[in-house]
């Protein structure tokens, strides 16, 4: 919604009754990977969630065979808890937000296919365990350090337009659509873009500025911030669009100029 | 510090659960935090509005003294008063207290935080992130949490799931079962005290704007269990919901404030494009009904409204719709005043609505009650504690926007000291209670053996699915007795039939079909308290409107309705209400303080 022109959205024009979901399938973390196809009645406004509670209803393949019903994960169904996230038609992104219709328009076939994310270890189907990106946040000592949760009044005054530059940063749903789309990330060895961005949060943070070591050392080991070999997928997988690579650059900025000063310390 | 410290079990990481575990965290004892989904993605992320505290920084003379009068009267009279006053004391320091956190509140040019006006309130009073205010206040608990798990001093079970308490013989709380969600492993938590912040019951109605872990499910196994539940029977609906497939999500009543109309085709089953329908042939019943106030009538009365046109079938092609229409508003406008709305309705619908009216249908959305506690958070039973959405304590029979985020914080910053406090003095009574951990273990590992063997053929989705039906025709917005009678006979039917269901999975690795079965039973227990709740209070009042008993009748029910389960049904008693700090009047929305 950009522009004030309205263009009509595009729909498939005569759908036909059915389409066809292809999902990748997997038992538990050890088991092989299997496909299986499912067909749907065809409505408007169907999206991927849906579509998946009406196949687990009644877990039949388009071939007929009765099968065990296909498992994700889902909670608020509006985008903000990031917990739905899987790859569709090859693209990560989140199954609530993702509409049946606008997917078989783009991909021209009758058939959406969905994936786990590659990334994370894959629990069964299409969940995965993402808890080391929590992991992530206690590594960047992602919070403010505080004398006390008891009353002392607000805290510190800040311009509307810090606030909203951390706003931005402050959406992320830890729904990890970076690091699946990052080159870079995988095995470890590197913590990727989503914990730099949580960093540079508090960072911002007048009172979060007071623990700014203790952050960037988090970001300073093997697997720290110097892996970022700047390809820029992560912020164009965003569904929030926080801007990453401009928190990776900031940050690669507060290292050099800390490394200065406690270079000068000693 | 270790020798004295004590250990505590909370049942969910949502605002309430997380307040909670922050302050025991900072008192130097210990806490086992369980929740079916990461504490980070707890529903309190979808609240967009706001969190209300009477700051008054906009020289208004707004005081948490106004801040409790809007409260109890927007609640029509059915709060106890006495904890209301203590949260509205308290809730300018909670404000303050997320400032400090870092949440990135909107501000003034003077650096000082922002407020807005909301529903139910004629003061600026709702401080607001952006719009996605519950999800940034989550963040900063969750933060601050995750530093107290740093310290060693909470201890997180996510993707865990609460089946019961342990009980010991004399009806005390020593603790609780859960089920790990990937392998159906059975664990018991010994505690000295637990907090329940399970949140709300929103599904049980099948579709509502709640999220999909708001079952309820946890509340009613203690109910079941012997808690009280209190007031299950005032549930509130929100007008505008969009209409989905899996949920229905919230469209802001800021929509009809810039001026959207609300209206049907007069021919029943029109199923013409919206455009192609003339002027004179558009049903606006709102504004044919109320002249004076037209699609700004009041939340309560607009719900009944738009849910009535459909049950008698007018909605649009029939189904349970309205238009929600702004198309005749400039796009530039509704760009300007209504755009990050506007985006979520086109984002799941598809439609953009400054060109194509929306389709909406009230939703419900937030349950007033919850399980019985005292001014200091304790249920009924010893060493079981409840705050948040879970409790019934501050909303009274309906709940002003922006209200609920306060309330969450409070409950879980009265429950943490008083859940210590008996934690101190609670005799620990080792040897008496060591089996009894072991026996509730085996209880429930029974029932999963049961619904893993039972066969019959009924299917648990569809199961959920008639009960989310009658659920939300009888039991939401307008209410007869016939009705509520014919519900809790289905929801015996339904229980009936719950024990021929086969789970329709052989694997039962990260099953999802066990744990929703046993959310299910619950689910219709607690439905048939929501049930006969209302069908018992014979008037209207806030959210709870019979036609029959159009009006409020504070003789026979100025009363808290308590439930208490039995095998038959549950048993309803009556509480009086507090009302020692404002006296009860007549709610009367003409005069313009209107509930949100
Ligand atoms: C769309 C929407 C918008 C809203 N907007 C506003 C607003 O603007 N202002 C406002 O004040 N209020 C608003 N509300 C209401 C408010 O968001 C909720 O009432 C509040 O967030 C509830 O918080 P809670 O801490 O009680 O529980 P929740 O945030 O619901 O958390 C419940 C927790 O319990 C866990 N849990 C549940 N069952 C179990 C179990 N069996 N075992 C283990 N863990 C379990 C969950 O995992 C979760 O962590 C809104 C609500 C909705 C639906
Ligand atoms: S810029 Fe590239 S390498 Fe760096 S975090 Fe983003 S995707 Fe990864
Ligand atoms: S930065 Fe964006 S893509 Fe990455 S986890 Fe956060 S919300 Fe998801
Ligand atoms: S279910 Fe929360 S983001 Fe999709």
């Amino acid at each position: 919604m950009n522009t004030d022109q309205h263009r009509e959205k595009r729909r498939l024009e005569n759908p036909s009754a059915k389409f066809k979901l292809k999902i990748q399938r997997r038992e538990n973390q050890d088991a092989s990977a299997t496909w299986e196809t499912f067909e749907l009645p065809y409505r408007r406004n169907l999206n991927v969630i849906s579509a998946l509670m009406e196949i687990r209803k009644n877990p039949v393949t388009v071939e007929g065979k009765s099968t065990t019903p296909p498992v994700w994960d889902m909670s608020c169904l509006e985008q903000v808890c990031g917990i739905c996230t899987m790859v569709i038609d090859g693209r990560v992104r989140q199954s609530c937000s993702a509409l049946i219709d606008d997917l078989l328009l783009e991909s021209n076939s009758d058939t959406v296919t969905l994936q786990p994310m590659s990334k994370f270890p894959n629990v069964r189907d299409l969940k995965v365990d993402r808890s080391k990106m929590f992991d992530h946040l206690k590594q960047v000592h992602a919070w403010i350090e505080l004398d006390g949760s008891y009353d002392l009044g607000p805290g510190p005054q800040i311009s509307n337009e810090v606030a909203q530059e951390r706003y931005a940063y402050s959406r992320c749903m830890t729904c990890g659509c970076c690091l699946e789309a990052c080159p870079q990330y995988g095995d470890d060895n590197y913590i990727g873009p989503q914990a730099i961005a949580q960093a540079r949060l508090f960072n911002m943070h007048p009172t979060g500025k007071i623990e700014i070591e203790e952050r960037l050392n988090g970001l300073l080991g093997d697997d720290g911030i110097g892996n970022c070999g700047n390809a820029q997928n992560c912020v164009q997988v965003c569904p929030t669009s926080i801007p990453l690579t401009r928190a990776i650059y900031e940050t690669n900025r507060d290292v050099t100029v800390n490394a200065l000063f406690g270079w000068l310390k000693k | 510090m270790a020798s004295t410290s004590l250990k505590f079990a909370i049942v969910g990481g949502g605002l309430a659960g997380l307040a909670a575990a922050m302050k025991i965290a900072e008192a130097g004892h210990e806490v086992d935090l369980i929740s079916v989904v990461p504490v980070k993605r707890s529903h309190s992320v979808c609240a967009q509005g706001g969190i209300n505290g009477a700051v008054n920084t906009k020289g208004e003379g707004d005081s948490p003294a106004k801040h409790l009068d809007d409260t109890v009267y927007g609640g029509d009279f059915l709060a106890n008063q006495p904890p209301v006053k203590r949260m509205c004391d308290m809730a300018p320091q909670i404000i303050y207290l997320f400032d400090r956190m870092g949440v990135p509140f909107s501000r003034t040019k003077e650096g000082l935080m922002d407020f807005r006006r909301f529903g139910g309130t004629l003061h600026h009073r709702t401080a607001f992130a952006g719009a996605s205010t519950g999800q940034q206040l989550l963040y900063a608990l969750d933060e601050q949490v995750r530093k107290w798990e740093v310290g060693g001093k909470v201890t997180k079970y996510e993707g865990w799931e609460m089946l019961s308490l342990v009980l010991d013989d004399h009806q005390v709380c020593r603790g609780l079962i859960a089920m790990n969600l990937q392998t159906l492993e059975l664990k018991a938590f010994k505690a000295d005290a637990v907090i329940m912040a399970t949140g709300g019951p929103g599904l049980i109605f099948g579709k509502s704007t709640n999220s999909m872990t708001c079952t309820g499910s946890a509340v009613s196994a203690c109910y079941q269990q012997g808690a009280r539940y209190a007031n299950g029977e005032f549930i509130q609906v929100h007008p505008t919901s969009i209409p989905g497939e899996d949920k229905l999500r919230l469209m802001s009543e800021s929509a009809r404030g810039e001026g959207g109309r609300v209206w049907v085709p007069r021919k029943d089953g029109d199923g013409r494009n919206p455009r192609d329908i003339p002027e004179n042939e558009r049903w606006y019943f709102l504004e044919e009904k109320y002249p004076a106030y037209g699609n700004l009538v009041p939340r309560d009365i607009a719900t009944r409204e738009i849910f009535q046109v459909c049950l008698e079938g007018h909605g649009v092609a029939g189904e349970n719709q309205v238009y929600l229409d702004l198309t005749h508003i400039p796009a530039e406008t509704l760009t300007r005043k209504l755009g990050a709305i506007l985006e979520i309705y086109e984002m799941f619908v598809g439609d953009d609505p400054r060109y194509v009216p929306m389709r909406i249908f009230p939703g419900v959305h937030y349950s007033m009650g919850g399980l019985w506690v005292d001014f200091e958070q304790r249920t009924n039973l010893p060493g079981l504690f409840a705050a948040g959405e879970c409790d019934y304590s501050i909303h009274g029979a309906n709940r002003l926007g922006a209200n609920s985020l306060v309330s969450c914080v409070y409950g879980g910053f009265v429950a943490a000291p008083s859940a210590i406090d008996y934690a101190k003095n609670v005799e620990r009574g080792n040897t008496e209670t060591n089996g009894i951990y072991d026996a509730e273990l085996k209880k429930q590992r029974e029932i999963n053996d049961q619904i893993i063997k039972n066969e019959g053929g009924e299917n648990q989705y569809k199961l959920h699915e008639e009960m989310g039906k009658i659920m939300t025709d009888n039991v939401t917005v307008v209410r007869y007795n016939d009705r509520l009678q014919a519900t809790d006979d289905k929801l015996r039917e339904l229980q009936e039939r719950f024990s021929r269901i086969s789970i329709n999975d052989s694997n039962l690795w990260a099953t999802q079909a066990v744990p929703h079965a046993r959310q299910l039973w619950n689910m219709m227990q607690l439905a048939r308290v929501i049930t006969l709740g209302a069908l018992n209070r014979n008037e209207s009042r806030g959210a709870h409107y019979k036609p029959d008993f159009p009006d409020r009748d504070d003789e026979n029910f100025m009363k808290t309705t308590i439930a208490e389960y039995s095998d038959e049904a549950p048993v309803l008693s009556y509480e009086p209400v507090d009302v020692s700090l404002v006296e009860p009047r007549k709610r009367d929305y003409s005069k313009g303080k209107a509930a949100k």
